[in-house]
């Protein structure tokens, strides 16, 4: 027997659904630093990206549904290609996807029978701080200009507060990380507070370099960085462990401490040249 | 691949459903278009969904029926490359001159490219098609790593491009004839290697050196009495300069080193390290050092008779 659902209640719902799907994971963090965009996601898979490369200076970060966030990405590289073979490279730009991520989305959030459970951040790294910008798009198409950074998936909103307390312009990459993972061991995100290398997938769009910005940060830079922000907000908090104690994570190697430059990656550390890791075979 | 050249160019975002995998129209389906892809490959998606983009995909009827006509022998064309492997990688090189006919169409053409961070392309023939191959296959190649997390592996690049060159077949049995040399550092096996191609595709892989374009039988003579195996990358640099001055000596349509302008042929390696063409500089200093040598001796260095 057809029975009739009012549109507002049937927005309603699928609006419910999206969002529970949402916050069922935890939250990602998107930051502008002084050399760049700095993009961390608690993630334990090292095969299974929630941050991407899009173009030259454009990244993707996204939480909620894999399946679903993968489509997009694939997509969002697709148009990216087209337009830049299309046109030129510096005609490629986040505004641009980030259109056509709502686009999409606004179309599958009302005509679909089951909303998209994904919320997705494109960002863009300009060739000077003020031309950074960070989009965030919702499932149902809305998208929101961040200026600095964003929080999103997960509990959102107390990350959220906690970056906006840590967050300060201009910050080095070590202080935008130490940043970051506050936010991220805020009350309401997950059970754990602490976080290991091994469970956090780290990139940056780095500003001075060519071409390709987009670069991966693991392995022994990963395990730096991790000290260098630990001892930043050591210093910060003084009545906590003291400075130079031995960084806690029981998976840290014995490499040098300051075997790299202190605003990016390595060569040997992070991907060289290629953007995804070509050197380590997935 | 062969059969977009007869296929009308739809728009641009328009999609083909076909290719995308889903029933237009379907409760519940996104819009197609770049949704759902089937491939990883670049190449394949705009045949399908904007053919019109493809190189050499929009030749006129009347240019595809009839025999070349004068205009499209008129059409600047790029010359001479050459390519070593050496110690641990490869060296390309290519000359700067253009021609159209019996003119010289442009003095500093660059023909040698980065395709990505462990390979290299050069192209002879059809300038203004093969700046467009060139863009397609940079183009392929990072679309790939992008879309698979990992970079192609140096034969699946080498393939890549051997479906684009004979895509272009139909235009080049017209005269729009352009072929690739590529080369690239084998990062399994550590070593440079080097693929050459006809215009029906390819690959074909070359052992130690080799050369396309119209100076190129001259330059892979020098190149036969100069090459050492396992020379170090900065004397393979120096062979191939060498090879690319004999072809110039001899090839009206190759330029050899512009020392008044100062435009000196293009060299690239790729080695480990990836991708490096040589700063203008550089390329200067090998360029002056073969013309001095050849100020002495102007057929170039000589090869004993025998093998001592």
């Amino acid at each position: 027997m057809p029975f009739y659902v009012s549109p507002e209640q049937q927005m309603r719902d699928k609006a419910d659904y999206a969002r529970k799907g949402v916050a069922r994971g935890r939250s990602c963090v998107v930051l502008e630093y002084a050399g760049g965009i700095l993009m961390v996601a608690p993630n334990s898979s090292s095969a299974l990206h929630k941050i991407s490369e899009i173009y030259d200076r454009i990244a993707f970060a996204a939480v909620g549904r894999y399946n679903e966030y993968e489509n997009l990405r694939k997509a969002g590289v697709t148009y990216a290609d087209i337009t830049g073979y299309q046109f030129d490279r510096h005609d490629v730009t986040a505004r641009g996807i980030a259109n056509y991520y709502a686009s999409n989305l606004g179309t599958i959030f009302t005509e679909s029978p089951k909303p998209w459970e994904v919320e997705i951040v494109v960002a863009e790294v300009g060739t000077q701080p003020d031309d950074d910008q960070i989009y965030r798009i919702t499932f149902d198409g809305s998208v929101t200009d961040e200026p600095g950074f964003v929080a999103f998936g997960g509990q959102a909103d107390q990350v959220s507060a906690a970056l906006k307390e840590h967050y300060s312009e201009g910050m080095s990459l070590s202080e935008a990380f130490a940043a970051a993972l506050s936010a991220l061991s805020a009350p309401g995100n997950g059970e754990r507070t602490e976080f290991v290398a091994s469970q956090l997938e780290v990139a940056i769009l780095e500003r001075a370099r060519d071409h390709r910005t987009f670069r991966r940060i693991r392995a022994a830079r990963l395990e730096e960085l991790m000290a260098e922000a630990r001892s930043a907000s050591d210093a910060a908090e003084p009545d906590s462990a003291p400075e130079g104690s031995p960084p806690s994570s029981p998976s840290a190697p014995s490499a040098p401490r300051d075997s790299g430059p202190a605003t990016g990656p390595d060569p040997s550390s992070s991907d060289r040249g290629t953007g995804l890791g070509g050197g380590s075979p997935l | 691949m062969g059969s977009y050249l007869d296929r009308s160019q739809s728009g641009p975002f328009a999609g083909d459903p076909r290719m995308s995998g889903r029933v237009p129209g379907a409760a519940g389906s996104p819009p197609a278009g770049f949704m759902n892809r089937q491939t990883s490959s670049f190449t394949d998606f705009l045949a399908s969904h904007s053919p019109g983009l493809l190189p050499g995909g929009t030749v006129p009827a009347e240019v595809v029926q009839g025999t070349p006509g004068q205009a499209i022998r008129d059409l600047p064309h790029a010359t001479t490359i050459v390519a070593a492997a050496c110690d641990g990688g490869v060296v390309l090189a290519g000359d700067r001159r253009a021609t159209a006919g019996s003119m010289i169409a442009k003095r500093d053409v660059e023909k040698v490219f980065r395709s990505d961070e462990f390979s290299a392309m050069g192209y002879a023939g059809t300038g203004s098609v093969g700046i467009e191959f060139v863009r397609l296959f940079q183009v392929e190649l990072e679309h790939y790593e992008k879309m698979e997390g990992r970079s192609l592996s140096l034969e699946g690049k080498a393939n890549r491009l051997a479906f684009m060159v004979r895509g272009n077949l139909g235009a080049a049995m017209q005269g729009l004839v352009v072929v690739p040399l590529f080369v690239g550092y084998d990062e399994d096996s550590g070593h440079g290697r080097i693929f050459s191609y006809d215009v029906a595709g390819g690959p074909y892989e070359e052992s130690r050196f080799y050369s396309i374009g119209s100076g190129s039988l001259f330059a892979r003579g020098a190149l036969k009495k100069l090459y050492v195996d396992n020379m170090p990358p900065r004397d393979a640099v120096l062979a191939c300069v060498q090879a690319l001055y004999d072809a110039a000596d001899d090839d009206s349509a190759t330029g050899g080193p512009d020392l008044t302008r100062r435009i000196f042929p293009v060299v690239a390696t790729v080695t480990a390290e990836g991708f490096r063409k040589l700063p203008e500089a550089e390329a200067e200093q090998v360029a002056q050092e073969v013309v001095q040598s050849r100020m002495i001796r102007p057929d170039g260095p000589s090869a004993p008779l025998l093998n001592s």
